[in-house]
């Protein structure tokens, strides 16, 4: 499984260009922000920080994970499936995922930062959040880009299914966000955190009993 | 006539919660007045979505152990009646909250929770109808079935209790407890709730039996064409 993850790893260090583009997507997304933003005269306030914020890596996310099985070329699952065994594939993925989208989120958090100043007084507790938040999105998305990889128009199919089972994440992000703006002390977020973290767990276990059936074909 | 008691046991419930919920006598309260009786109605639709989803889900689950068309189409049909229940919910919260809460939407975090609830099975049926191939439809269907119900759970049980809301229940609301709901509203209450679920299983199991008998014409029409 480390060497799947590995595999992984160095073959987006050699398609540079792919990991390159997301980048560049999320620096695209963040420049719109800010320069819808200025046009206004003024700063954004503390909500619409966050919720832009969370838009961004939303669509970031599902760029990212949402991608793991739709750009795959046709011939690599056939081989997978011969050296590995489905558990192993989807633990290596969402791992791959998680890494990826860690590091993009921490990205477009230093950059929203810089370009608008950030209203965030819990640095800590928001990273933390930051960090849970990408691990529920990319095990989320990983097993429903598996889904919509078997359809005709994947893409489509991604965005409607991701959405709604999303949603929930997304929404307990928002709150701890608001939380670290209010400058609240970390006990209150403690609930909310701990959802998350279940949420994950649950996803993770969904996702590792669900994906052999997907895989099967 | 043996095994369908289940199902005049239904017509006589909603009869009587129709007749009962219109004229048993329910406690006066400001605001909520008269318009407490849509709890006979609106309240039931919820506990039969969730039980309609939960049906689907489990049938979901025996198709992936072992799968043949039967479990298929009735685990689709559970999750189309689960839809109608979900949809006719909604619709009868906007009436009840627009007497109450004096305008149909108001973005309390269980009509959210809901009307996601609703996107996740529109996307079901969205999925179903992009896949062509048969087999393929019915396995990858039930894998997301079963994903979405486990998702929403935390979506429809637990954040809304978390936030404040308007319906009894959360933000330090009682729910419904001994010294809440009063006691002749019971006597109607719960006789609905088993009333309309056993509406919609009877509802699903017709559906179930009208789409067998498609696919057994269709495998006719197939073999005589051939």
């Amino acid at each position: 499984m480390k060497d799947l993850i590995l595999q992984q790893l160095r073959s987006d260090l050699r398609k540079r260009a792919s990991l390159l583009s997301l980048g560049l997507y999320l620096t695209g997304l963040v420049c719109i922000n800010y320069f819808s933003l200025i046009q206004q005269g003024t700063g954004p306030i503390a909500f619409v920080w966050s919720s832009l914020f969370w838009m961004t890596l939303l669509f970031t996310f599902i760029n990212t994970s949402g991608k793991s099985f739709l750009s795959d070329r046709p011939g690599i699952h056939i081989f997978f499936y011969s050296i590995a065994s489905p558990a192993q594939i989807i633990l290596a993925r969402i791992l791959h995922n998680f890494i990826l989208s860690l590091l993009l989120a921490l990205t477009g958090c230093v950059l929203f930062s810089v370009l608008l100043t950030s209203p965030i007084k819990d640095t800590v507790l928001f990273v933390s959040t930051i960090a849970l938040a990408a691990f529920g999105f990319s095990a989320t998305l990983t097993l429903l880009s598996a889904i919509a990889s078997k359809t005709n128009n994947g893409n489509v199919i991604m965005a409607i299914l991701s959405f709604p089972v999303t949603i929930g994440i997304l929404l307990l992000s928002i709150k701890v966000t608001k939380n670290c703006i209010d400058g609240l002390d970390r006990s209150a977020s403690f609930d909310e955190l701990l959802i998350l973290g279940a949420i994950n767990v649950l996803v993770t276990a969904v996702s590792y009993l669900l994906f052999p059936y997907i895989w099967r074909s | 006539m043996k095994s369908s008691w289940w199902k005049i046991l239904a017509v006589i419930l909603l009869i009587y919660t129709i007749m009962g919920g219109f004229l048993i006598s329910v406690p006066r309260l400001t605001i909520v007045n008269e318009t407490i009786r849509a709890l006979y109605f609106h309240v039931p639709m919820w506990f039969g979505m969730v039980m309609m989803f939960l049906v689907s889900t489990v049938y979901a689950i025996q198709y992936l152990r072992k799968p043949t068309t039967d479990l298929d189409i009735a685990s689709a049909e559970f999750a189309n009646v689960g839809l109608v229940f979900g949809l006719l919910g909604i619709f009868t919260g906007m009436i009840w909250a627009n007497y109450t809460w004096g305008s149909p939407w108001h973005g309390d975090p269980k009509q959210n929770g809901a009307a996601i609830a609703l996107l996740v099975y529109l996307a079901y049926f969205v999925l179903r109808a992009s896949l062509e191939n048969q087999e393929q439809r019915a396995r990858l269907s039930s894998v997301y079935n079963i994903f979405a119900f486990a998702t929403m759970i935390p979506l429809i049980f637990i954040i809304p209790r978390m936030t404040s809301s308007m319906h009894p229940g959360s933000g330090g609301n009682p729910g419904f407890n001994m010294y809440d709901l009063d006691n002749n509203m019971r006597l109607v209450f719960y006789p609905a709730v088993a009333g309309w679920i056993l509406l919609g299983v009877w509802i699903a199991t017709v559906r179930v039996r009208l789409r067998k008998a498609e696919e057994k014409i269709l495998d006719l029409e197939y073999e005589k064409n051939k």
